[in-house]
C-alpha cells in the first residue's frame, strides 16, 4: 500500500519527461519500478510526482550501431537483456548477471537503467557496465551527456548522475576479436543481491596471450568497482591456471568492503578472490572458444 | 487527482477511474473484485501476487495500476478455459502441489510464463524459476513435480495439435 498521495506523468518524448522533472517539485523518474515502489511503501521516498518513462518508445530498445556500439536502453528489462542475441553473444557478461538479477518476476519488470540510476551497492548490472567500459548517456536540460561507467558510481545509491538527469541509453563499445565474458555471483540467499558479483571481460591474442582484462566488482564494496591490480595481473600471461589465481587473489585489494549481516569484511573480500576465479575461468573459456 | 485507465483482465476489458497511488494487485482485488490474485507481503517478495501483465509474470504488489494502463492481464481466474482446467492447474492437483494454496495462485501463473519459454525444462531451471514465489507448507519438491507434470502435458498437447495440423495439411 502507497499512503503518500503524488501526481502521475507519462510523457511521450525524453524532453518532455526532463522539463517535467525540472519544474522543482519533488519529482522521481519510475521506470520499472522495482527500487522505487518498495521505497515508496516504507515511506522512504515521498515524491510529489512520479514521471513514468514506459511510453518512450526508443528507451526501450537494444540495438547495434554501425560501429558495433551495442546500445541499451534505459527501459530494457533485465529478461530482455538477458535474452538477447547480440548481448548474449558480444556481452556474456552482462547477460549473465542480467539473467540473475533477483528473481523470474522481478527480471520480467526491472530495468538496466533503473538498476543504475539507483545505485544499491549490491545490484548486478554495475559490475558488467565497468568491465566492458560502457557509458552512461544522459538527458537532461542542456541536452545530452555521456558519463564513462568509471566515473559513474560514487557510492551506495550515489551516482554522477544529476537530480535533473534521466539516463536514456548505456553504450557499450563492441568488444574486440577474441574476448569472452561471465559474470559470477554469490547471492544473499534471502534477497537475492549480489554479497558478491564478479563480472570479468578478458580479450586474447592468437597465441592466447591476455591482451586485455577487465573485471568489475558489486555487492562488495559501498559502490562498484574496478579490480586493477587483478586486471594488471592477469594481462601479458597465457591465462592458465596459475595467472588466474594469482590474478583473482588481487580482486579485493585496497578496497574498504563493506560488512553486514549476510558477510563480514573479511569474508567478502575471501568471497571476491574465489567469484573472480571463477569468472576469469568462463571468460577465457569463452574468449578461447 | 484520478486517472481513467483501461485494461483487459482475463480477457474483459475494464475501464474505471482510480487514483495513482493505487497499486496493480489492489486493483484486480478491491476494484474488480478478482480475489484469487493474493497479497503475501507486499515487498516483492513472496510471489503471492503474481499475474501476467502482458504475459510477463509481473508481482502485483510492484506495479501502478496506471502503469497497466493498455495492458493485458491474466490472473489465475483466466487460466482455466471453458470449465476445463489448464495443465497446471491438473498437475498442481494431482501432484499435491498445494498445501494452504495461499502461494498457488502466483506459483502457477509464474510457471505459465515460465513453460511458455521452456517446454522441457530440468528440476534446476524450474527451481530457480520459482525463486520469486516462497510457500511455506510444501518444501516446494511437489510444486515442481506439478511444474515437470504440466510441462509433459503440454508438449503431449502441442505435439497433438501438430499431427492434427499435419493431417489437414492437403
Amino acid at each position: 500500500m502507497i499512503t503518500h498521495p503524488f501526481t502521475y506523468q507519462a510523457p511521450a518524448t525524453i524532453e518532455e519527461a526532463v522539463q517535467q522533472l525540472g519544474k522543482g517539485d519533488d519529482a522521481k523518474v519510475i521506470a520499472g519500478g522495482h527500487s522505487l515502489l518498495p521505497l515508496m511503501k516504507l515511506g522512504l521516498a515521498q515524491p510529489e510526482t512520479l514521471i513514468d518513462l514506459r511510453h518512450i518508445a526508443s528507451l526501450h530498445q537494444i540495438r547495434t550501431e554501425a560501429d558495433g556500439t551495442i546500445v541499451i536502453g534505459a527501459l530494457a528489462t533485465h529478461r530482455d537483456i538477458a535474452h538477447d542475441k547480440t548481448v548474449r553473444a558480444k556481452l556474456a557478461a552482462l547477460a549473465d548477471a542480467a539473467g540473475e538479477v533477483g528473481d523470474l518476476q522481478v527480471r520480467a519488470r526491472g530495468t538496466i537503467g533503473g538498476s543504475l540510476a539507483h545505485a544499491d551497492s549490491a545490484a548486478d548490472e554495475p559490475a558488467p557496465t565497468l568491465a566492458y567500459d560502457a557509458t552512461i548517456r544522459a538527458m537532461g536540460p542542456a541536452g545530452r551527456r555521456d558519463i564513462a561507467a568509471r566515473d559513474y558510481f560514487k557510492g551506495t545509491f550515489e551516482t554522477a548522475l544529476a537530480a535533473n538527469e534521466i539516463i536514456a541509453e548505456i553504450r557499450f563499445p563492441a568488444p574486440a576479436g577474441r574476448t569472452g565474458g561471465a559474470y559470477a555471483k554469490f547471492a544473499h540467499p534471502a534477497s537475492g543481491f549480489a554479497v558478491t558479483g564478479v563480472a570479468a571481460v578478458v580479450t586474447i591474442k592468437s597465441d592466447g596471450t591476455v591482451e586485455r582484462a577487465a573485471i568489475g566488482v558489486a555487492g562488495v564494496a559501498a559502490a562498484a568497482y574496478r579490480a586493477t591490480e587483478a586486471e594488471r595481473a592477469l594481462t601479458g600471461t597465457k591465462a592458465d591456471a596459475k595467472a588466474i589465481v594469482e590474478a583473482a587473489a588481487k580482486a579485493a585489494n585496497g578496497i574498504t568492503a563493506l560488512s553486514d549481516l549476510a558477510a563480514s569484511a573479511e569474508y567478502r573480500k575471501h568471497l571476491v578472490t574465489v567469484y573472480a576465479k571463477r569468472a576469469i575461468e568462463r571468460a577465457i573459456q569463452r574468449a578461447r572458444a | 487527482m484520478g486517472h481513467t485507465v483501461t485494461v483487459t483482465v482475463n480477457g474483459t476489458s475494464y475501464s474505471r477511474e482510480i487514483e495513482p497511488t493505487l497499486l496493480l494487485v489492489e486493483f484486480l482485488r478491491e476494484t474488480l473484485a478478482l480475489t484469487g490474485t493474493h497479497v503475501g507481503c507486499d515487498t516483492s517478495q513472496c510471489g503471492a501476487c503474481t499475474v501476467l501483465v502482458d504475459g510477463r509474470a509481473t508481482k502485483a504488489c510492484t506495479m501502478l495500476a496506471v502503469q497497466a494502463d493498455g495492458a493485458t492481464v491474466v490472473t489465475v481466474e483466466g487460466l482455466a478455459k471453458n470449465g476445463d482446467l489448464h495443465p497446471i492447474q491438473r498437475a498442481f492437483a494431482k501432484e499435491h502441489g498445494l498445501q494452504c494454496g495461499f502461494c498457488t495462485p502466483g506459483l502457477m501463473i509464474t510457471a505459465v510464463d515460465f513453460l511458455e519459454r521452456n517446454a522441457s525444462p530440468s528440476d534446476a531451471e524450474i527451481r530457480h524459476a520459482i525463486e520469486g514465489n516462497l510457500c511455506r507448507c510444501t518444501g516446494y519438491h511437489n510444486i515442481v513435480n506439478a511444474i515437470r507434470t504440466a510441462s509433459a502435458e503440454m508438449r503431449q498437447a502441442a505435439s497433438g495439435e501438430a499431427k492434427i495440423a499435419a493431417e489437414v495439411q492437403p
